[in-house]
């Protein structure tokens, strides 16, 4: 059974309970019956979550209902001054960031903005960035090292915009230039994947010295569609592409990518956020101070042997 | 084992007959972008012309000035001062991460046609004789995308360059990020880019020459982050590649959109060099920054 078949499931159960509640039936012992439901319901869901597939998790992932950058902000840090434009041409809205306080450490905070609803997602381009998104990162993380702020950021993405202007203003030379200059940044830098790691343009705002992953999130050279569409022109067979591509949080960290895998509680997340809010306050606790105790110096160099081992060929 | 050396050392061979013997590289360079027989008909104008006429002529076509994919090997010839190329890390293998079907083989296949172990022939040479460590992409294996052989080559090479304080050149012919070795392939556009920031730290001089086709991942890390940025006439350029565009904004694309002179035009080149002019102009530009002009 698939997650949403789970789900479809679940919702039926949920009505139903709803219906018992209404009805006005005094010789129903009602509470046994809510609780054999209920029991009922958590077996599928178990059942669904010990078994999703890789496409399981593309879906999850990209559940418009998960917390996004801006409960991570809201959840995680306190007065958060948001900081817009990249000085040069305008300001991307499909990439939020700005300075906040974690416990008693300003910090600054970026990450890919989707949306919730649709008038959300145009305005935010449904967290598909332009150049100028990667350029007001940039210009943000340059300030964090200025002040020697650590950085933390959030991905979400399918992935960069493509589109007429975003070619015209150079996507690819704005996304090159995040991957150099993040490389020589002198403050700790941790990437969290909250939900849909897509492409370069989720990796120009991840070269850090960590990169945690939620366990129902996924990271991948491009949407399985796209995958799909290049390797087999036909973008239908994405469930397909999702099983080889190996793109699961569990994938990742088999790969050395991801440092941490976040547990993800079952069922729908915005209802739960709270179990992730408090494993990150943890994880941020610890390795915010570790990561603030090494040199620059030693800093860089993790950071740079952390990509340098990635595809190293064995020599014949 | 024994073997496996025995494939290369042919396949070296291949790669230094047709850097040092010209006359023989005619007969063994043989893919459909090079002209080949007596006639070549240019894709772009039309025409037929003769085939020698088109590689004296760079490979470029006499008639309308339409630029042939040529081969890493025919560059390399062309740009470098007469057997000064040697090769670096050519025995590197991929791990095949994704255990995607048939890749192992095809990769196989590819080595066998092409002589080439990969997308991409890194090495150190002399043009104009300064020293200059040497990356350039091959198309013809696998549309020249970056997997994790791309991916180290060029690192190595660049760490090269790092290290023996050397300018670096890397012409670029790619259509991406290789698509069967999933996020290892993503995060060579890292792995690369960091390397640059080093060599870039010291001071060191790094020329980006882009030719037809640089899209996707190559365009969006190492290919976009010269000190200087160089690109073919009319090659192809970009992050996106129009397709993917057309589809997303469901409207056709302008007439010479995403082509070197547009990309130019909007800030991002340096100058369009055409191939007859390539090896001064790259003399040129490492005699400027050659550490004793600067004295």
């Amino acid at each position: 059974m698939s997650i949403q078949e789970a789900e479809a499931k679940v919702r039926k159960i949920d009505e139903e309970i709803r219906q018992l509640e209404q009805k006005d039936a005094p010789d129903v012992d009602l509470a046994t019956i809510k609780n054999e439901l209920e029991k009922a319901k958590n077996t599928i869901l178990t059942k669904a979550y010990a078994n999703l597939s890789s496409y399981d998790k593309v879906y999850l992932a990209r559940k418009p209902t998960r917390p996004n950058v801006r409960d991570y902000i809201e959840n995680l840090f306190d007065h958060f001054f948001e900081q817009r434009g990249d000085r040069l041409y305008r300001d991307d809205c499909s990439i939020i960031g700005g300075i906040a306080m974690f416990r008693d450490m300003p910090v600054t905070v970026i990450g890919h903005q989707k949306g919730k609803s649709l008038e959300e997602n145009l305005l935010c381009n449904f967290g598909m960035p332009n150049p100028e998104g990667y350029r007001k990162s940039l210009r943000l993380m340059k300030q964090a090292e200025k002040f020697k702020r650590p950085i933390i950021t959030f991905i979400d993405t399918a992935g960069a915009y493509p589109g007429i202007e975003a070619e015209e203003h150079g996507q690819g030379e704005a996304i090159a230039r995040n991957l150099m200059e993040m490389c020589n940044l002198t403050v700790p830098v941790i990437s969290i994947v909250i939900g849909e790691g897509g492409s370069g343009g989720a990796l120009a705002l991840s070269v850090a010295n960590r990169i945690w992953m939620l366990e129902n999130a996924v990271y991948s050279i491009l949407s399985p569609e796209g995958f799909a569409s290049i390797l087999w022109k036909d973008s239908a067979r994405a469930q397909e592409a999702s099983e080889i591509m190996k793109l699961t949080a569990q994938d990742l960290y088999a790969f050395d990518i991801v440092d941490v895998i976040v547990k993800e509680p079952m069922g729908n997340l915005n209802e739960h956020a709270e179990v992730i809010y408090a494993q990150l306050r943890d994880l941020l606790g610890n390795e915010l101070t570790a990561l603030c105790r090494l040199s620059e110096r030693a800093l860089l160099e993790q950071r740079y042997k952390k990509f340098r081992s990635i595809g190293d060929c064995s020599g014949i | 084992m024994e073997e496996l050396f025995k494939e290369r050392r042919e396949k070296l061979n291949i790669i230094k007959n047709l850097l040092r013997k010209p006359k023989e590289e005619k007969k063994t360079a043989n893919t459909s972008s090079v002209p080949e027989g007596l006639y070549t008909k240019c894709p772009e104008c039309e025409q037929g012309y003769l085939s020698e006429d088109v590689q004296k002529n760079f490979y470029v076509c006499p008639g309308c000035g339409h630029h042939f994919k040529i081969t890493a090997a025919d560059r390399i010839q062309m740009l470098v001062d007469k057997d000064s190329f040697r090769e670096i890390t050519p025995r590197l293998r991929t791990q095949n991460v994704l255990g995607f079907p048939n890749y192992t083989q095809k990769l196989s296949h590819l080595e066998k046609t092409t002589g080439l172990n990969d997308a991409v022939v890194t090495g150190v040479a002399k043009v104009g004789g300064c020293r200059v460590v040497l990356g350039v992409m091959d198309s013809r294996f696998l549309m020249g995308s970056m997997g994790s052989v791309v991916g180290e080559k060029i690192t190595r090479a660049i760490e090269y360059a790092t290290k023996r304080r050397l300018p670096l050149l890397i012409f670029s012919a790619s259509g991406g990020a290789r698509m069967q070795e999933g996020i290892i392939s993503l995060m060579q556009m890292s792995k690369t880019s960091n390397a640059l920031a080093k060599h870039n730290a010291a001071g060191l001089l790094y020329i980006s020459y882009l030719t037809h086709p640089t899209t996707g991942g190559v365009t969006a890390s190492f290919a976009s982050l010269g000190d200087i940025m160089l690109a073919e006439p009319r090659a192809l350029v970009g992050f996106a590649g129009p397709r993917v565009i057309e589809q997303t904004i469901k409207q056709k694309l302008p007439e010479g959109f995403q082509r070197s002179e547009f990309l130019q035009q909007q800030g991002f080149l340096d100058q369009v060099v055409e191939r007859k002019k390539m090896r001064a102009t790259i003399a040129l530009l490492l005699k400027l920054h050659a550490r004793e002009a600067a004295l």
